[in-house]
């Protein structure tokens, strides 16, 4: 027997982790990343003759009722019709008994690589916004999103924002289920890792890197409900503002301000900020449609109901928001005192 | 002489209660094995040659990497290498120390580790070589490959014993499989599965690049549906063979999915 390289044995356990496609049209072209709960391919729809990418949830075997509800799900998600969403096309179980769910594969870049080149604020907020407005069309159709980060958002091709990983959503509206047994489906909170973020998730399914962007409630397992997502949404802007992730500590009580971080953040990004990462739902926005609405006065240089500004702040808030105007004027009176001078001599 | 360190060693030397006889856990989708598949469990066996052959599992399983760990860590020379090994798991057989192992306690594995770690080291102290001849049992082991694959490594420096010992077994207990398969559809006549098999995930001098089903088609005369098929009946072997072998193994359940979970990534239900 030929000895087995390091290389040919990773390829091996690979081969025999790999879920078996065979009794369905995918064919797998590669790995694109794993987390704790699950791996994500990219694969070949051998019907449609395209490619898409296919999540596949780690464990095996499971039960019939399990599948049934997790299907049911699927197809409320599968009805989000909205540009920012990466729909879930199909959802079946593999041959070793593993649920897995193919999406549209997405081309482009994920936000946490998008910071990594657009450094100018404006331009991440706007992006942001529309990440808001995404989560928010959801929340309308009773869609809890759970696992928002920026690993889980894209930048496509044409500047596009996309929220992907639906495929672990929460339905929270009962009137939309086919049965009140779907609102039952309880997924360990360690779904949360479900996520193509490999150096950040320990093999045995612990949580690092996601505890990151997830609120209080759910890191204990409590009931969820749309304010769980605006937290997430507080922390990928925290991210988007500073660069690094929030709360360093599971207890969440740890995070740096923003502005401790980053100083040259103004004092209503940083509340914006921290009125939806608020520690209690109660004190945080009540919905994304919200905290984009205050995203975009951020972005139009307006108030915002997170900041109470002083008499100082709201005249610089003017002045930096209608500049253009402000120098035009004191050209005008530049200049009409140096003819008032001129005409004198 | 092997003796398991206090931590590893069970409290009332009995740990047979551990499983439930009646238990069978076993089934369709390859989980943990029936008590009487495991060779940790069967070493304990009243019957002789049940214990033999559990004993052989056991020594197929961990020679090589034990072969290895005592060159890397120990520094041993190819000779007192050989010696070492041979004598650890000869006078292992013979106390049937294997037997001591407690699960509630630490991996198989672990123990297994430890256990030869107090071997080498007692004789080191003592100065007392075992010489092959002079050991009541003598066990047939192909030390010349051990030491070819021993060549053959290059060794991280960060690594630790600990991870050393088990990217050996690992190596050593995929090795098994393999052969596990070739054997296995060798002799159910499905020669062409385990060339596709061969050609795709053993042979392939760069895994991470994979040959595509049309070439493989193309090179065995087949259509790209049937090496799909082949291919896919060939690795849902392999993953069959991979779990029967982690059951034979491993002790309990919970220990098995453990394994499965760190060697596989997979979590089994």
């Amino acid at each position: 027997m030929k000895w087995l390289s390091d290389q040919k044995l990773d390829h091996l356990r690979k081969v025999v982790s790999e879920p078996d496609f065979s009794g369905t049209k995918y064919s797998i072209i590669k790995e694109l990343g794993s987390g704790g709960m699950g791996a994500v391919y990219l694969a070949h729809d051998r019907e449609l003759d395209r490619e898409v990418a296919i999540k596949v949830l780690r464990e095996t075997d499971l039960s019939d009722d399990t599948k049934r509800r997790i299907l049911r799900e699927a197809q409320i998600i599968a009805q989000l019709e909205h540009p920012g969403i990466v729909p879930v096309h199909d959802v079946g179980s593999t041959e070793d008994g593993r649920v897995y769910y193919a999406m549209k594969f997405v081309r482009g870049n994920r936000l946490d690589e998008y910071a990594a080149t657009v450094r100018t604020p404006g331009d991440r907020l706007r992006k942001f916004k529309s990440v808001c407005e995404t989560v928010a069309f959801a929340h309308a159709h009773g869609v809890v999103h759970r696992d928002l980060k920026p690993q889980n958002i894209m930048i496509g091709s044409f500047g596009e924002v996309l929220v992907l990983d639906w495929g672990i959503a929460k339905v929270l509206s009962p009137t939309s289920l086919p049965d009140s047994e779907a609102d039952t489906l309880k997924l360990r909170s360690t779904n949360t890792t479900f996520s193509p973020t490999p150096s950040h998730v320990t093999a045995d399914g612990t949580i690092i890197g996601t505890r990151h962007y997830m609120s209080p409630e759910q890191a204990r397992g409590e009931q969820i409900d749309s304010r769980t997502d605006v937290y997430s949404l507080g922390a990928v802007m925290y991210f988007l503002l500073t660069n690094t992730a929030p709360a360093t500590r599971s207890d969440h009580s740890s995070a740096a301000l923003p502005r401790a971080v980053e100083p040259s953040i103004s004092k209503a990004a940083e509340a914006v900020c921290l009125k939806a990462m608020a520690l209690e739902r109660r004190d945080r926005y009540a919905s994304a449609d919200e905290l984009s609405t205050d995203v975009g006065h951020l972005l139009d240089a307006e108030p915002v109901s997170a900041y109470r500004e002083n008499i100082l702040e709201k005249t610089g808030r003017w002045l930096g928001k209608n500049r253009f105007f402000v120098l035009l004027v004191l050209a005008y009176l530049i200049m009409r005192i140096f003819f008032i001078f001129t005409a004198r001599d | 002489m092997i003796k398991p360190p206090p931590e590893l060693r069970s409290r009332n030397g009995n740990s047979q209660s551990l499983m439930d006889p009646d238990t069978d856990i076993g089934g369709p989708n390859h989980r943990f094995p029936a008590t009487n598949e495991s060779a940790i469990i069967r070493i304990r066996s009243g019957d002789r040659q049940t214990r033999q052959r559990a004993f052989e599992s056991i020594l197929t399983s961990y020679w090589k990497p034990a072969y290895k760990y005592i060159r890397w860590k120990w520094h041993a020379s190819n000779e007192d290498a050989k010696d070492l090994t041979q004598g650890f798991f000869a006078v292992a057989l013979e106390k049937n120390y294997f037997a001591a192992y407690d699960p509630a306690k630490a991996s198989f594995q672990t123990f297994i580790r430890t256990c030869l770690d107090g071997f080498v080291s007692n004789q080191q102290k003592s100065d007392k070589r075992l010489k092959r001849g002079g050991l009541s049992e003598h066990l047939d082991l192909d030390f010349l490959s051990a030491e070819d694959e021993w060549s053959l490594q290059s060794i991280a420096k960060d690594l630790t014993p600990e991870d050393f010992f088990h990217r050996e077994w690992v190596r050593s207990f995929f090795t098994a499989a393999v052969e596990g398969l070739r054997e296995r559809l060798s002799s159910s006549n499905r020669q062409v599965h385990l060339r596709l098999f061969e050609a795709y995930d053993l042979n392939n001098e760069n895994p991470g690049e994979r040959l595509s089903y049309a070439k493989l088609a193309q090179q065995f005369d087949l259509d790209t549906a049937t090496v799909n098929n082949y291919l896919a009946a060939a690795r849902r072997e392999f993953r069959k063979i991979v779990l029967e072998k982690l059951g034979e193994i491993t002790a309990t359940e919970e220990e098995f999915r453990t394994e499965a979970r760190l060697l596989l990534g997979l979590e089994l239900k």
